[in-house]
């Protein structure tokens, strides 16, 4: 049977126990935002420093297999948000599914991406390991390619993160620890979840379709 | 009468047995002891006190035990560092950053005994470098930083907005526990051998030239940062969604306000300060990045990406400070503050024009001059807010009835200095003129000026002010006035001299310099050793206090506030019952006369009322 | 007898100018603080408690009209002088922003931890700096390694000087005189000793330290050694077997690059094209000039720099 909503010794009640998880979860979002901000920042930059290299070098990335992983996380990203749905309205099973689905998606999107790393090793595109680029611009496509495994390597530990969250989201719905009534960490997950994924959504483009059209 | 007779307000904290009255405690006359009632309700309308409610899961039906304070909560090495009450945290916090004081406080002793002679012969030149690096590096990050946030910030939010803890306790210690580790790390590059980039690490030096223990060092900021932006976050969502029932947004007082601005530049600020040293780490690790010329970056993107942090990060060390001038100055006017919105939103102001002007710290870098222009205008226009406040602290005075204890000393003080700070900054925001003042000992002098004379000073007053609060006990007014006028008499020798020696054109960061700036360093010098001895007495009376002090009322300055409305110290919990607030704070008007206790000649006078022909009466409107 | 100063020598119209600056706001700090320090003491002392000073204030209402007057007053006076100030000495700041065209020029590069600076005669120095007073100096910086920065406090001016880039920063002398130099943007170890003197000599006695320097040949003749000296000419000369941009006419021309942008040939370009040549690639070019990175050192480039300005009203195929 559902539990009762366990309220903290600070809170006056469940409402304001929620309330200030709720906002307390968007300040969250909002450091993550500036986190990867400054990241953006240095990528814009570096880019007007060489624009050239980032056309060159961006055309060098992998846009299959981050085209199929836009697809991957946007779909879970859907996931996520029918499991919350599914939650609130009580529908136990269904949410677990939908949780389910999103860290498999989850674990598909890390799978690709390692792969593609796998690929640029073999391209001889990964910075401080074995890169070389025969081409003009080399430095500038060095520089692109040490913002992308930073960007998308930071993306991943973030993706890492969430994928350990929702399983442990799932197996908290398996014990029916949620209820229509609380279901906060749900949806908290969920905000995070799709944070990551908007990170991704200017990721790629930033990334993989630089001078493509 | 509102007050309780004397013998009741004796030795108000509840704390296990010692509760045989100790009638002299001298700050007890006019304590509000007893049940907290509506907090900041006028008195005289005395159907507006409490309903106090039962809140949450403490159901208040029947009497209840005296309750323990919070300091007699367990008394283990274990329950300090495990516990998430925020007022042992508020300790955990003190304690630390005490120690790093004087730590950073040591590497500025040693780098003002070298400046005393031209020569650099008193430390090597790599010593004096790792000196000045550390000084800054301990006393921006791990002093200034936390000092009122994490100590009085901790310890105050939930009491003066009526609540019993933060939104998240657990986060709290964590942020304690990062800090610590940040520390550790730091204080590691510290004893391996330091850290000689300035606190600035500035590329490529610092990636690409240093032998000093950089990695290290920007690894400890890392992780410290985290500690901000998590307590950021705490006072955030507890600022927006605990808040006593009738606590309105224009009823907190202007701590919590201070509090609030301060925390959105910890949690919009310190995270583009994470990543750029995570990216310099990398830079000087692997030899690959986007700072080193070298290597097709730019090092002006490394200084854009440091100051957009660095900037609003001084703001994060003024803005607290500012809440506690207004806390201390209308408590020792018995006066409410003039134009309290125009306070409230003059701390909004600045912590967003702050994150606007970070390119006045590279008008000669080789930024383009119209960058320059633009930043040079948004600085102008922070000083504005700043200016705001302290025209409305002294309005504060007038016509108040002023009292000279030490936190007031503390805080006129902080008001004077923080102008002068504040105007030699605007020296600084004049382009041309900044082309011969920067990098120079004048921008040292102000930014010690805004630092030590507004934020230390301030730091300082909080410690004499809520000391009766935290500790339950009253220490020496006489030692703590004395201490004050040392402090304020050692700052400025100590620093006055060095905006005569910047314009002379003194650089800063050097180790030995032209014989003709000689005196002026030695004046600086001289300072410094009475500004040291001001900093420690604090040290002996405070300490001594904790065991032999007398025990203080829950409210022996007669403030209002609803910290002042609980015991000294206040139990686990804050309040019995949750107040219910129904005034605006800094009520002082509205207060009675108390009548006068006698005043013996070896006793510190009592806390006496401000007496005159326009004093209390009641109704009056706060402006 | 200490005499106090409390400017540093002045030895230029600008620093005039500046000094006035200072001196304003001397005089506006001055009077901010004094008055607020004034009233403080003032109110503190006036209604301190237990005197008898009036502290009866006008009913609600008056009180916020006057208030809010009395505030509104000192937001704007504050920011109408702020203003004001910052933009005098914003006008000041953008009026010395760019060089006469007949500047002297002098170039810099500042290694840890000194100094090296070079005339166009080829004279060299080092931590020294002899300059003729009554005409405009031009210095063209640039770092070997840190960031530097070339401070003349008797100027009031300064530039951080950085790797890769070329800084500049200009000043007319009025008179003779010895003044210092500082490098003020900590650079390492010896950041205090890289120190040095700027020298003002009346024109004719720089001449004749011109002529007597320790200048073998100009820095045009030298950059033309080295250009040979690199094998530069291999590539770049008449007879080169590879196709190779032309450097005749070359400086101060606007040049097409093979990403379709166009970028005026200045110092910064030659710079890079040495440094970094896979950066500004020249329309119609192949990729294939190697770095010299690490080989020439930064104040040879400038030699070369010099020689290749020399070349600007050169026709193709004087290079042998």
């Amino acid at each position: 049977m559902t539990q009762a909503v366990i309220v903290a010794r600070q809170f006056d009640d469940a409402e304001q126990q929620r309330k200030a998880s709720d906002l307390g979860m968007w300040v969250f979002l909002a450091t993550e935002v500036l986190f990867f901000g400054g990241l953006f920042t240095a990528y814009i930059a570096t880019r007007l420093h060489d624009p050239q290299a980032f056309a060159i070098a961006s055309r060098l990335t992998n846009v299959t297999l981050g085209s199929i992983n836009t697809g991957v996380l946007l779909t879970s990203s859907l996931m996520m948000a029918l499991a919350v749905r599914a939650t609130k309205l009580g529908s136990g099973r269904a949410a677990l599914g939908f949780l389910c689905a999103t860290a498999v998606l989850g674990v598909a999107f890390l799978g690709i991406k390692f792969t593609e790393y796998v690929l640029d090793y073999h391209d001889h595109l990964v910075p401080i390991l074995d890169f070389s680029h025969p081409g003009p611009h080399a430095g500038g496509v060095e520089n692109f390619f040490y913002l992308y495994f930073f960007m998308t390597g930071l993306h991943s530990i973030h993706m890492i993160v969430g994928i350990v969250v929702v399983t442990v989201l799932a197996v908290m719905t398996a014990r029916r620890r949620f209820t229509p009534d609380y279901f906060t960490p749900v949806e908290l997950g969920g905000l995070y979840w799709h944070l990551v994924d908007i990170v991704w959504i200017f990721l790629y483009p930033l990334l993989y379709l630089v001078s493509r059209t | 009468m509102s007050t309780d007779g004397p013998s009741q307000g004796a030795n108000s904290a509840p704390s296990g047995g010692s509760a045989a009255a100790k009638p002299q405690a001298w700050g007890d006359h006019a304590s509000n002891d007893g049940p907290p009632r509506g907090a900041n309700s006028a008195p005289a309308g005395g159907s507006a006190a409490a309903k106090p409610q039962a809140r949450g899961n403490d159901a208040s039906a029947g009497p209840m035990p005296t309750p323990r304070s919070y300091l007699d909560d367990g008394f283990s090495l274990w329950s300090w560092f495990s516990s998430v009450d925020h007022k042992r945290i508020a300790i955990l916090y003190a304690v630390s950053i005490t120690l790093f004081f004087f730590t950073g406080g040591v590497a500025a002793t040693l780098i003002r005994l070298e400046l005393i002679t031209p020569a650099g012969d008193f430390v090597s030149a790599e010593t004096y470098n790792k000196l000045f690096t550390m000084h800054g590096v301990i006393m921006v990050w791990f002093f200034l930083i936390p000092s009122i946030p994490s100590t009085f910030g901790n310890f105050l939010v939930p009491l003066m907005i009526g609540a019993r803890d933060l939104a998240f306790p657990k986060l709290n210690l964590l942020s304690w526990y990062l800090y610590i580790a940040g520390g550790l790390f730091t204080v590691g590059a510290l004893i391996a051998g330091g850290v000689d980039t300035g606190w600035t690490f500035y590329t490529p030096f610092s990636t690409m030239f240093s032998n000093t223990h950089v990695i290290a060092a920007v690894t400890g900021v890392f992780v410290v940062g985290f500690s901000s932006i998590l307590t950021g976050l705490n006072f955030i969502v507890t600022i927006h969604k605990m808040r006593a029932p009738g606590m309105t947004w224009f009823r907190l007082p202007l701590f919590i306000w201070a509090m609030y601005a301060t925390s959105i530049i910890f949690v919009l600020a310190t995270p583009v300060l994470a990543i750029t040293l995570f990216l310099l780490a990398i830079e000087r690790f692997a030899g690959v990045g986007v700072f080193d010329p070298a290597l097709g970056g730019d090092p002006l993107l490394f200084q854009h990406l440091f100051w957009f942090y660095s900037h609003p990060a001084v703001y994060v060390m003024i803005l607290p400070a500012m809440g506690v001038a207004s806390e201390i100055i209308t408590c020792y006017a018995r006066k409410d503050i003039f134009a309290y919105r125009s306070m409230a939103f003059a701390v909004l102001a600045i912590a967003i024009i702050g994150f606007l002007v970070w390119g006045h710290h590279m008008f000669v870098s080789g930024q383009s001059i119209y960058a320059g222009m633009v930043f040079s205008i948004l600085t102008f226009l922070v000083a504005i807010p700043s200016a705001i406040k302290v025209f409305n602290w002294t309005a504060t005075l007038y016509k108040g009835s002023i009292h000279f204890d030490a936190p007031m000393l503390y805080l006129l003080g902080f008001v004077g200095l923080f102008t002068i700070g504040g105007m030699t900054g605007l020296f600084l925001a004049s382009l041309a003129l900044d082309v011969h003042l920067h990098d120079t000992y004048f921008v040292i002098a102000h930014f010690h000026y805004i630092m030590v004379g507004g934020s230390v000073m301030a730091f300082l007053g909080a410690v004499h002010f809520w000391w009766p609060k935290i500790t339950g006990r009253m220490y020496s007014d006489r030692w703590a006035r004395f201490a004050a006028i040392i402090v304020f008499v050692g700052f400025n020798l100590t620093f006055f001299p060095q905006f005569l020696l910047g314009y002379l054109g003194m650089p800063r960061r050097y180790h030995e310099y032209p014989p003709e700036f000689q005196v002026l360093n030695v004046l600086s010098s001289a300072g410094a050793s009475v500004l040291a001895v001001g900093y420690l007495l604090p040290l002996f009376y405070l300490f001594w206090s904790l065991k032999y002090g007398p025990r203080a009322g829950s409210n022996p300055w007669r403030a209002t506030g609803l910290e002042w409305q609980t015991p000294s110290p206040p139990p686990v919990e804050n309040f019995a019952a949750i107040p219910v607030v129904t005034a605006p704070p800094y009520q002082y008007s509205a207060m009675e006369i108390a009548p006068q206790p006698p005043r013996s000649r070896s006793a510190p006078a009592p806390r006496e009322r401000g007496e005159g022909p326009g004093e209390g009466i009641p109704g009056k409107d706060a402006v | 007898m200490w005499d106090f100063p409390l400017h540093p020598p002045t030895d230029s119209s600008l620093a005039t100018r500046v000094d006035h600056l200072f001196y304003a706001w001397l005089a506006v700090s001055g009077i901010v603080t004094i008055a607020v320090f004034f009233l403080i003491v003032y109110f503190a002392m006036k209604y301190r408690h237990g005197s008898r000073a009036a502290r009866d204030l006008p009913p609600g209402a008056k009180l916020r009209r006057e208030s809010h007057r009395i505030e509104i007053a000192w937001i704007v006076t504050p920011l109408v002088i702020f203003l004001g100030m910052g933009f005098w000495a914003a006008g000041l700041y953008y009026a010395h922003a760019a060089p006469p065209a007949d500047a002297t020029e002098v170039y810099a590069v500042g290694k840890q931890w000194m100094w090296k600076l070079e005339h166009t005669g080829g004279q060299r120095e080092i931590d020294e700096l002899h300059v003729p007073a009554g005409r405009p100096v031009k210095l063209i910086m640039t770092s070997q390694d840190v960031i530097h920065s070339f401070f003349m406090p008797v100027f009031r001016i300064k530039q951080d000087v950085l790797p890769g880039r070329y800084t500049i920063l200009w000043f007319t002398a009025d008179k003779p005189g010895d003044y210092h130099v500082f490098c003020t943007q900590y650079c390492g170890t010896d950041h205090a000793r890289m120190i040095g003197r700027v020298v003002v000599m009346q024109p004719a006695a720089f001449q004749r330290w011109l002529t007597r320097g320790n200048a073998t040949q100009s820095m045009a003749e030298e950059g033309a050694a080295r250009f040979r000296q690199y094998g530069c000419s291999g590539c770049h000369g008449a007879s080169a077997s590879v196709h190779a941009p032309k450097l005749e006419g070359l400086f101060g021309r606007r040049v097409q690059l093979s990403d379709g942008s166009s970028v005026v040939a200045d110092e910064r370009y030659i710079h890079d094209s040495v440094m970094l040549p896979r950066k500004d690639v020249v329309a119609g070019y192949e990729p294939i000039m190697p770095s010299f990175q690490g080989e020439i050192a930064e104040e040879d480039l400038l030699d070369i720099i010099a020689y290749i300005k020399s070349l600007r009203d050169a026709t193709p195929g004087e290079i042998r």
